[in-house]
């Protein structure tokens, strides 16, 4: 299935912080594994001072765009709830979309409320998973700053990302630094179940 | 990870690249002032200097750094200097006597576009305009793989023909990641470097910069042979994808009466929207900007009745396409920016409507259905900023609403932002104060003008002796976070690491003037009180805010 793969485009939206570029990072590094060509796109500077961030991952035979065509990706990942709307622009009827229940505050503006978040969600996906993922790495690990690498797993074990878990847990050890590989290992083995 | 071996594939950002890329062409001197969308080729030099045999240096302003450079390149090393595109203007008074002069030692310029502002205040600003104005040559990669070959390529021409060369990435070329099939880093002999007299190529005093103008227009002109014959600007032919999935394109030709013509980042998106309207199209990519290969244009444009030119921000290749289609082609439809935006970066489905509009492919966007906007989340103040302290002293020392406050580039650009609010106009690197001077002296008004520790090093010092020169009395707060923060957190000349013994006290003193005290604003009522004390004072004065920022700290 995997080897026939034409292409296969991902927007993680998230805020600066949240750790999008070694998630972006940890999926390439799979996925050039794989065999696949990649194209990523981030930002860094000035945006990462806790503002609304987008990353963009493409991987299949021959990639051109770094970025994610209006209305053409096939997984929206939010780290936040909130922020997730922004994903919507890359959203077709076909996109899945996995989120993470979890909302930080907009400075000075009343945080929207996860049934408004998802009214707006239904009208544009059939395909919603919500997953309390801070929560999760929070209980059974005592820290939520895995919460994106449990999700990414969970993502691969579902096969919301068409790449192996292996691959993953490879590129983990690739690209986390030793002493926290310990931790990101666990929440690897914690989206398994 | 930069010194992995020849051959092998690895996923490399486009900044990465370029570091590799001067790696294998075997840089000796490297000088840099951070700015994103170019900071990470310093950070990482900064890292491997020592391993890798390379002189490197965060220089104090771009200008500097490019100095530097040219002094090395003067001496015969060869040299990389890397600045996003404020910097150029910068170092454009030195730049420009060196393309006059001609480098020794080969030198590459990275040039970092923003196109929309992801990482920039000031302006959406535009390097090529640098080309023509300087008769420097200017490429253009899409890639991370053509982002390290271009610095090879780049240094090449520099040797060939003695001038320094321009690489202009942007956003999406530095902060594209893909795979990249490394070269040989081959460990060559160190060159001897000796500065040889040769007031004929270095010194530019009339008569002689006439000459040196003549011989630049010459070399320009055996570029552009140059340019015409290399494979960097070619012809591909897109094809239709069959049942199985897409081709590679092929290179050579067809008898497309349409044809695009595009070239850094927006050439891939081209690809993509060709790719996605299963359109078989000649597309002539250019990855040399200046000088063009107008031959190869026009033999391009001749066979054609639409051309489009797929280019971000203002139509620079447009405008030439046009002059040249006037010889060749004089019934060409040159098309661009009636069909795609000038302002802000292109997006695919930009490329892609535009390319289904000129060849009346009917194209519908998968669209999303969102109705409510989507609150932008902008960039604050990290929790923990010592600069927070700064804010809550002067909002309880002064009435917001009676003084001005003066802002530039730097974390603190972020005070502008509510529900901080504390900026009033904002520009350049070091321009709080020199027009915090014009309007105390046009008007009188109260002003506390906000710079940086990095940005007073920059450009804030020659402002600050005009204040005492020409007599105004602004109250200038210098934030010494001890860290060039908003880039990355590179160091400077009063950061722990920098270990100079500076202080910025006594460059203030040294400046001239009277009233200057050092305070560490976590003392809230000394910092209020001095703030209130200063603004009486009829002669310029400063305070000094000294408390780090937390991530130098965390070090």
């Amino acid at each position: 299935m995997a080897k026939n793969l034409e292409q296969f485009n991902m927007v993680i939206v998230g805020t600066g912080g949240q750790g999008l570029i070694t998630l972006l990072q940890i999926i390439s590094e799979a996925a050039l594994a794989e065999g696949y060509d990649i194209r990523t796109s981030e930002l860094h500077g000035l945006s990462q001072r806790g503002g609304s961030v987008e990353v963009h991952i493409r991987f299949g035979k021959k990639i051109y765009s770094p970025l994610v065509m209006r209305g053409g990706a096939d997984l929206v990942l939010g780290l936040e709830m909130q922020e997730i709307l922004n994903g919507i622009y890359f959203a077709s009827l076909k996109t899945k979309f996995l989120i993470n229940q979890f909302i930080i505050p907009i400075s000075l503006k009343k945080p929207l409320s996860e049934n408004e978040i998802l009214n707006q969600l239904k009208k544009n996906s059939k395909n919603i998973t919500i997953i309390p993922a801070d929560k999760i790495c929070q209980e059974k690990l005592q820290n939520s700053v895995v919460s994106g690498i449990y999700l990414i797993s969970f993502a691969t074990f579902k096969n919301l990302i068409p790449l192996k878990p292996e691959s993953i847990l490879k590129a983990l050890k690739k690209i986390i630094p030793e002493k926290f590989l310990e931790l990101n290992l666990k929440a690897f083995n914690l989206a398994k179940i | 990870m930069l010194f992995n071996k020849s051959g092998e594939k690895i996923i490399l950002l486009g900044n990465e690249a370029i570091v590799r890329g001067a790696l294998e062409s075997g840089v000796n001197f490297v000088s840099t002032y951070p700015g994103t969308p170019a900071s990470e080729i310093g950070n990482i030099f900064y890292k491997i200097a020592k391993d890798a045999g390379v002189y490197f240096e965060f220089s104090v302003n771009e200008k500097v750094a490019l100095e530097a450079g040219i002094g090395a390149s003067f001496s015969g090393l060869k040299t990389l200097v890397a600045m996003k595109n404020f910097g150029l203007n910068v170092c454009l008074d030195a730049l420009i006597p060196f393309v006059y002069t001609g480098s020794k030692g080969a030198t590459v310029i990275i040039v970092a576009d923003d196109p929309s502002c992801h990482s920039s205040a000031q302006s959406e600003e535009n390097s090529r305009f640098i080309a023509e104005a300087a008769h420097i040559p200017v490429l253009e990669p899409a890639d991370p793989q053509e982002c390290k070959d271009f610095v090879k390529l780049g240094y090449e021409i520099s040797e060939k023909f003695k001038i320094p060369v321009i690489i202009r990435t942007t956003t999406r070329v530095a902060h594209q990641k893909a795979p990249v099939i490394l070269g040989e880093i081959k460990s060559l002999p160190k060159p001897e470097a000796e500065f040889v007299k040769n007031k004929n190529q270095f010194v530019t005093l009339p008569p002689r910069v006439l000459e040196m103008k003549k011989e630049l227009v010459e070399k320009i002109d055996k570029i552009k042979v140059f340019s015409e014959k290399s494979n960097l600007n070619k012809i591909i032919v897109s094809r239709k994808l069959n049942i199985s999935g897409g081709v590679p394109p092929a290179i050579g030709n067809n008898k497309s009466k349409i044809g695009i013509l595009a070239s850094s980042i927006p050439y891939l998106y081209v690809m993509e929207a060709l790719k996605e309207l299963n359109l078989s199209l000649p597309v002539l990519k250019l990855g040399f900007f200046y000088p063009l290969p107008e031959k190869k244009i026009n033999n391009f444009i001749k066979p054609l009745k639409k051309v489009l030119i797929v280019e971000e921000l203002e139509p620079y290749l447009e405008k030439e396409v046009k002059r040249l289609a006037k010889e060749s082609n004089c019934k060409l439809e040159v098309m661009g920016k009636e069909l795609l935006p000038e302002i802000g970066e292109l997006k695919p489905e930009y490329v892609t409507s535009a390319i289904a509009k000129i060849t009346g492919k009917k194209y519908k966007l998968a669209i999303s259905n969102l109705k409510s906007p989507v609150a932008k989340r902008l960039p604050q103040l990290c929790p923990g900023c010592p600069y927070w302290l700064v804010i809550s002293a002067i909002k309880k020392a002064v009435d917001v609403n009676k003084v001005i406050f003066g802002g530039e580039i730097g974390c603190y650009m972020l005070f502008g932002n509510s529900p901080v609010d504390l900026q009033d106009y904002l520009s350049c690197m070091g321009s709080s104060v020199g027009i915090a001077h014009g309007i105390k002296k046009a008007t009188g008004q109260k002003i506390i003008s906000f710079v940086g520790d990095s940005s007073f090093f920059h450009a804030g010092i020659p402002a600050l002796i005009n204040t005492v020169f020409n007599k105004s009395n602004p109250l200038i707060v210098i934030l010494n976070n001890q860290t060039t923060a908003m880039t990355g957190h590179q160091p400077h000349p009063v950061s722990a690491e920098a270990g100079t013994g500076i202080k910025i006290e006594n460059v203030v003193k040294a400046c001239g003037v009277k009233y200057v005290r050092t305070i560490d604003q976590s003392n809230q009522e000394e910092f209020s009180n001095t703030v209130k004390e200063f603004l009486e004072k009829d002669e310029v004065s400063v305070i000094i805010a000294t408390l780090p920022c937390k991530f130098v700290t965390k070090k």
